[in-house]
């Protein structure tokens, strides 16, 4: 019953395990210290991200700078849901939020196989129709998850502390991924339908708008533990790096059969030529929403991951300035190639934040800023297509079919087509 | 969209592509004006005309890519004007373009699977598991292209990214892809552009050979007159917007309509003069 399962398979996922073990290995025996093993998850944080940016520029070829604010949404909504729990034991936000992503993700899904039977239904009344649904299943959520929530915390102190604790943590990282992939629905849906400059301006306006209402949440609205401007502190730090790998692990055997799917094709195809993959009856419109949720829910996901590593956070470090740094990631790693994403990014980790902080001398960090754009320039006079360009590892390589035997006769009925040349009465006429 | 309904056809034969007098305005340009056409299953029509006649913006209008200002387009009886390109696709309209369209950093394979994705028969969720399903659907219809492949004899270049085909064999990748959608009309965009006499009368064989095994209606635009005239059955001819002339290539030929669109005022004279000479000489 059982397949063979491929060789580059076994190779793939023998040597994430190795990789695991051994930086699993050298950060329990403290080899890694505490400032190189963040280095490390932030790497892997950063991956995550930018492999999400990636499927929306490399592969869908929609310019988008609003991943960062998708990112600030999953860090926001992971590190108040973990914040609450660890500090009062209090589940309300948990169930709130679980609720409320749900039934908005179910009656997205829902409203999706309804509406996609109208033809020709413009974008603005079907966004209208998306946000009042959303807005009143996230009201009936806030009743439930006001209602249930004592219940679910009661369930989860029943359980042993540790449990509860990493439970609450990964459905919070879940949750902050879900969320972000329905703003970004919600979102996407009227702006994608601008050209690619003008979109990348308006998601540009989209982390900027994240951040100002971050620095203002404790104030208006009334997240009195976000603290607004003066920084998120308390959160649990839960993020091992067993969790940051499994992340970027699920993350890339996700999009990679994502990729190599007729739907991943057809995100291609919009990158290639949206006219001609209209004219083959892709749904352009649909195929970039697609992506876009996508790539915004590993951003959440990410966002939430990052969120307790360090314990902190801070409405500056969702800086729109910031969000330049996975589209410097992909770029150096090679838009459309999933193993120059996550080389670069343990690159730009290793060597950006962790090297040439210690190299530098003390008061001369922030000269990484200048080092960023000279690599950038650099790569784009030496290496256009990226460090790696188009290779990608054997796993995540496309596995072209054999070549099918066609007997004798069949390939003669059938070859008109041929360019070879033809026949020669045609030719001395 | 108020009526759907099919005007009834003289015949009783339901018309693949009924259109009825469309007009398209660009600003103060009427590019198209009250044109009218009426394919009938298993019809092969050209539509020529010179430069700037209209005839893409004609093909851009049936695909849904322009909107039209005034008039109708039915396909099968449905009427699609206002519809999506990608909707009126799934209609089974299909079409090449006049500057070659692939998707140019595809593989060759890939370039005609596209073509597949709206009947691949596995869900989002099976994509991302590879599960059985997945394969097993994803397997057949990598056959299925593979098939189109060597009909178009292109099987041996699946691997190749498709920008590294030579011309012609990407012309040929570009009918072929069409094809893949499994469509019942064909909108072929000047097929012969820049191809040699050689190649241009293997591609009308291989436009003939298509149409019986696939059981197409074929609409063509071409300026090749060559290939027009040899594989037509019917020809509509264009300028500025306007039809100027229907009939058999015979009946084009000597159309003195048809003569001064492409050569100007006078020529018709002029030539009814040559073929008149001709004839005396011979005689």
């Amino acid at each position: 019953m059982f397949k063979k399962i491929p060789r580059t398979n076994l190779l793939f996922f023998g040597g994430a395990l190795l990789v695991f073990l051994v930086v699993q290995i050298a950060i329990s025996t403290n080899i890694l210290n505490d400032f190189w093993s963040t280095i490390i998850r932030i790497g892997g944080v950063m991956a995550i991200v930018s492999l999400g940016l990636n499927l929306i520029y490399g592969f869908n070829g929609q310019f988008s700078l609003g991943q960062w604010g998708f990112y600030a949404i999953g860090a926001y909504t992971a590190a108040d849901i973990t914040y609450r729990w660890n500090d009062s034991y209090e589940a309300t936000a948990l169930s709130i939020l679980l609720i409320g992503v749900l039934l908005v993700g179910g009656s997205i899904v829902y409203l999706r196989s309804l509406l996609g039977k109208i033809r020709g239904l413009d974008a603005l009344s079907a966004f209208t129709m998306y946000f009042l649904t959303t807005l009143i299943l996230g009201v009936l959520a806030v009743y439930l998850g006001q209602l249930v929530g004592p219940y679910v915390a009661g369930l989860l102190l029943a359980l042993p502390a540790d449990v509860s604790q990493q439970l609450v943590f990964v459905l919070a990282v879940i949750i902050g991924g879900i969320l972000a992939a329905e703003v970004s629905f919600l979102f996407g849906l009227p702006v994608l339908t601008l050209g690619s400059d003008y979109f990348g301006i308006a998601t540009l306006g989209f982390t900027i708008i994240v951040k100002v209402l971050l620095d203002n949440s404790d104030t208006m609205f009334g997240f009195a533990e976000m603290k607004g401007a003066r920084g998120m502190v308390g959160i649990p730090k839960l993020t091992t790096w067993f969790w940051v790998f499994l992340g970027l692990l699920i993350v890339v055997v996700v999009m990679r059969n994502l990729l190599h799917s007729s739907y991943g094709r057809a995100v291609v195809s919009v990158r290639e030529d949206e006219i001609a993959g209209k004219a083959m009856g892709v749904d352009v419109a649909e195929y970039k929403i697609l992506a876009f949720v996508i790539g915004s829910f590993f951003a959440g996901l990410a966002g939430g991951l990052y969120a307790h590593i360090n314990g902190f956070l801070h409405p500056s470090s969702f800086n729109f300035i910031r969000s330049f740094d996975p589209m410097i990631i992909i770029v150096l790693g090679g838009l459309g190639s999933m193993t120059g994403t996550l080389l670069a990014s343990f690159t730009w980790a290793l060597l950006l934040e962790g090297v040439l902080r210690l190299v530098l001398p003390q008061g001369f960090e922030t000269w990484r800023f200048v080092v960023y754009p000279l690599l950038l320039l650099l790569i784009m006079l030496v290496r256009p297509s990226g460090l790696l360009g188009t290779y990608e590892l054997p796993f995540l390589r496309q596995v072209l079919p054999p070549l099918k035997a066609f007997s004798k006769s069949n390939s003669n009925s059938a070859n008109p087509g041929s360019g070879n040349p033809a026949p020669v009465q045609e030719a001395t006429k | 969209m108020s009526d759907k309904s099919m005007p009834s056809s003289q015949d009783g034969r339901q018309s693949i592509l009924e259109i009825q007098e469309l007009s398209i305005q660009f600003g103060g340009l009427r590019a198209v004006n009250n044109f009218d056409l009426s394919l009938k299953p298993h019809a092969l029509q050209g539509l020529i005309g010179p430069n700037g006649a209209g005839k893409t913006t004609v093909f851009n209008m049936i695909t849904g890519v322009y909107l039209p200002t005034a008039g109708r387009i039915f396909i099968k009886g449905l009427e699609v004007t206002g519809l999506e390109p990608h909707e009126i696709n799934h209609l089974g309209v299909a079409r090449t373009f006049q500057n070659i369209r692939l998707f140019p950093s595809l593989t060759v394979l890939d370039n005609v699977r596209i073509a597949y994705h709206t009947h691949a028969g596995y869900s989002f969720v099976d994509g991302v598991l590879h599960n059985a399903r997945f394969q097993h659907k994803e397997r057949e219809l990598t056959e299925k292209a593979q098939d189109f492949l060597a009909v178009f004899n292109l099987q041996d270049r699946q691997g190749w990214v498709a920008r590294n085909l030579p011309y012609g064999e990407q012309r040929r990748l570009e009918i072929a892809r069409a094809l893949a959608a499994e469509p019942q009309l064909l909108l072929l965009d000047e097929p012969a552009a820049g191809m040699n006499p050689a190649e241009s009368s293997s591609l009308m064989e291989l436009i003939h050979f298509i149409r019986e095994r696939f059981d197409l209606t074929i609409l063509l635009i071409e300026h090749q007159m060559r290939v027009v005239m040899g594989i037509c059955e019917t020809i509509t001819v264009m300028d500025f917007g306007e039809v100027i002339a229907r009939g058999t290539p015979q009946e084009i030929q000597s159309n003195p309509k048809v003569i001064e669109a492409y050569l100007g005022p006078g020529a018709a004279a002029l030539s009814e003069k040559f073929r008149r000479k001709k004839v005396s000489e011979a005689s």
